[in-house]
């Protein structure tokens, strides 16, 4: 006996509006379960991890800090893998925009005028995106595997910036400890409201998905992604460019990346320092994925991988539950999506009798 | 200014009593972040092992609730502001790298008490402690010379920040009141928590002839190295004798319970202050774990060492001390003051490395 995946026919339209809210009610289910074995009330339990960062207005302005990177950086990706292209090194990209976009605060720190924050951001997004062009080279000029040069640029991005702010960019009164100065006012991104931290990388964010949506539902630069991305033969008859694809690509996720890098690094940490980010870049690949590789669904997903975030604080914190339950839920609501998302294409049939017997015929 | 800290001093005197007054209803929170997790073996669990402390001996009065795993970074300024709104009524901060995170949010809780380890920036309501590891790390120096048959031991480094200089200075400085021709060769393994890295560089000294290893890194990776090459290692932070059995000479175990009691009563009787705290071996903050696998007279030695530096007679950074490069550093009686201990950034004399700048 065995279990063979078949494809359907045709797949369902209804289910795949709901296989996602499918999918996060099996979460909740097995969430709840969870709770249960651990000996904890899962009613209070779930409560507190959905609900409760959602009560008070400071901890929206958490959820928007935390989705704002997520958000950007995934919008970024979903056209890069729309296209066939697969960076998988969006942290490294997120490091060097902030790197790059600190520049002007660090080592000229005397420059006091409304043209800085602008400049940080483009040259954020600079850094990002030519940090991108490296594995983009490799791979049109000399067929490199982006995936894995990509990965492993990040290594080389975090070092770097571990170097920095321990050796030539250290502040000379931080006591030897790895920290670059603190950046003057006009060069942090201001909260949006009086009422919380947020500030304008959210907005970037959702500009971001609204134009990318845009694009590739408007422009032919969107067609062009979707066909070099589905079959590159069909897009050479087309007069695309698949080496172009890549360096576009490539570069438009990295600048997303390197423009998140700098927001989060103005916005909420107000200097350099060895790590600044609990890998935003690579949760992105996952909220990209939960978002169907859709700038609009990234915000969705964005939002709801933010609130895991904080829900396992809140959790830890009124219900006494490790740290690890969050990863735990994170696990189980993408297990359940892709499998909800499989389910949809493909039909589960058990074959009964011996499988080698067929093989050995065909 | 005198007006002012009167006026603080009584509004936390007020607050305290509130506290003691609502306590009948409901157990006062003391919170801890950590930034690692509480059974990392070294560090956190440690704090986490203070808190336990805590816990059992005033656990009538409070709660201890905790975060794990908390990145050095805005995620642990979140972390702290949803502790001060959660009711935490003291909130320690168990790593330099919460430093601006505390900062920031205890100027917007200015009715929530913050203790941050190991930082430098306080505020009425921000206290700072630590622990004078230093103290401990001169004892292992003077082991290290009596047992050491070249004259030469090994010291696996995290990173070039003055808590760490001022342990290899000790170590040294320790070494040399034994044996003025003590050299200490060092290795930075660029982390604090990596068995791969650690064992990596307790093989490297090994290799290079030393035959007696110390760290200040928080795995039992090096004490596992040296049981297994035969010679002899100290730990740290924690106990690591169970690694090492005939290896361990001792360690300097971070015993923050003690610490962690005194300031909880300090806030349940209404006088807590914001200070600037930084306690040795007197205050049992630092314990010296057993003194094992050494003949009687290093041990007595030790001991004596230890009671010296407990009833103050003793400070390790007394001058003579030149720096590495012979120049002088402290004329002869003269103590080092804490200021300079805490941005030490040079070596004595003897170290044989250089110091990463």
């Amino acid at each position: 006996m065995r279990i063979e995946l078949q494809r359907r026919p045709a797949s369902s339209g209804l289910f795949s509006l709901v296989s996602p809210l499918l999918a996060l009610a099996l979460t909740l289910i097995f969430g709840a379960i969870m709770f249960q074995m651990l000996g904890k009330d899962p009613g209070h339990a779930l409560y507190s991890f959905f609900v409760e960062p959602l009560l008070e207005v400071w901890s929206l302005h958490e959820l928007a800090i935390k989705a704002g990177p997520l958000i950007l950086i995934a919008v970024g990706l979903s056209v890069c893998y729309r296209s066939n292209n697969w960076n998988i090194g969006a942290e490294g990209q997120f490091t060097i925009g902030a790197i790059t976009g600190s520049i002007l605060p660090i080592l000229v720190p005397q420059w006091h005028s409304v043209m800085v924050l602008p400049l940080m951001l483009l040259m954020g997004a600079a850094g990002g995106a030519l940090f991108a062009a490296i594995p983009a080279l490799l791979k049109t000029r000399f067929n490199t595997n982006e995936i894995l040069v990509s990965l492993m640029l990040v290594y080389i991005a975090q070092l770097f910036l571990d170097w920095l702010v321990r050796g030539p960019w250290r502040d000379p009164k931080g006591f030897n400890f790895p920290q670059s100065i603190s950046f003057a006012p006009e060069a942090v991104l201001p909260p949006l409201l009086d009422s919380g931290r947020a500030h304008a990388s959210i907005l970037f964010a959702l500009l971001a998905a609204v134009l990318v949506w845009f694009m590739m539902r408007f422009m032919l630069k969107g067609f062009e992604v979707t066909v070099l991305g589905r079959s590159e033969r069909a897009g050479r008859f087309a007069g695309f460019s698949a080496r172009r694809m890549v360096w576009f690509s490539m570069m438009l996720s990295g600048a997303f990346a390197g423009l998140a890098g700098i927001s989060e690094v103005s916005g909420s940490i107000g200097h350099l320092q060895p790590s600044i980010s609990p890998g935003y870049g690579f949760t992105a690949i996952i909220v990209a994925f939960l978002g169907r590789l859709n700038p609009v669904g990234a915000i969705a997903s964005g939002f709801v991988l933010a609130l895991t975030y904080l829900g396992g604080e809140a959790a830890q914190l009124s219900i006494g539950v490790s740290d690890k339950v969050t990863r735990v839920f994170q696990g189980l609501l993408l297990f359940f999506v892709l499998s909800c998302d499989t389910l949809i294409l493909y039909r589960v049939r058990i074959i009964f009798g011996s499988g080698r017997a067929r093989e050995a015929k065909s | 200014m005198k007006k002012l800290i009167i006026a603080l001093a009584a509004t936390a005197a007020a607050l305290g009593s509130v506290v003691s007054g609502a306590q009948a209803q409901e157990k006062t929170k003391v919170c801890f972040v950590y930034v690692g997790t509480k059974t990392d073996g070294g560090w956190t669990q440690a704090h986490d092992l203070g808190r336990q402390e805590l816990q059992k001996a005033l656990g009538d009065k409070i709660e201890t609730p905790y975060l794990e795993s908390v990145p050095e970074g805005p995620d642990a300024e979140r972390a702290i502001e949803r502790m001060a709104r959660s009711g935490c009524a003291l909130i320690f901060s168990t790593s330099f790298g919460f430093m601006d995170a505390t900062v920031k949010v205890a100027q917007k809780f200015p009715n929530v008490k913050f203790e941050h380890a190991t930082g430098y920036k306080a505020a009425p309501n921000l206290a700072t402690y630590n622990s004078r590891f230093y103290e401990g790390r001169y004892i292992l120096g003077q082991i290290a010379a009596k047992m050491s048959k070249k004259g030469e031991a090994g010291y696996i480094a995290s990173f070039p920040i003055p808590e760490v200089v001022m342990g290899i200075n000790a170590f040294e400085l320790g070494a040399k009141s034994i044996n003025p021709n003590f050299k200490l060769k060092v290795v930075w393994a660029n982390t604090w928590f990596d068995p791969g890295k650690e064992a990596d560089a307790a093989k490297a000294l090994i290799d290079q002839g030393v035959d007696i290893l110390t760290q200040h890194t928080d795995t039992t990776a090096p004490m596992q190295v040296a049981a297994e090459r035969g010679i002899y290692a100290f730990g740290q932070a924690s106990d690591m004798i169970a690694a090492g059995p005939k290896t361990q000479l001792t360690a300097i175990v971070d015993t923050w319970g003690a610490y962690y009691i005194k300031r909880t009563k300090a806030l349940l009787d209404g006088t807590w202050k914001s200070e600037q705290i930084w306690d040795g071996l007197k205050d049992g903050i630092l314990t010296m774990a057993p003194y094992t696998n050494m003949p009687d007279d290093v041990k007595a030695m030790a001991e004596e060492t230890e009671a010296k530096i407990k009833s103050g007679e003793l400070h390790p950074f007394t001058g003579p001390i030149n720096k590495q490069d012979g120049t002088p550093w402290l004329k002869a009686g003269e103590k080092a003051d804490d200021g300079t201990l805490l941005g030490m950034n040079f070596y004595v004399e003897g170290v044989d490395d250089k110091l990463p700048q």
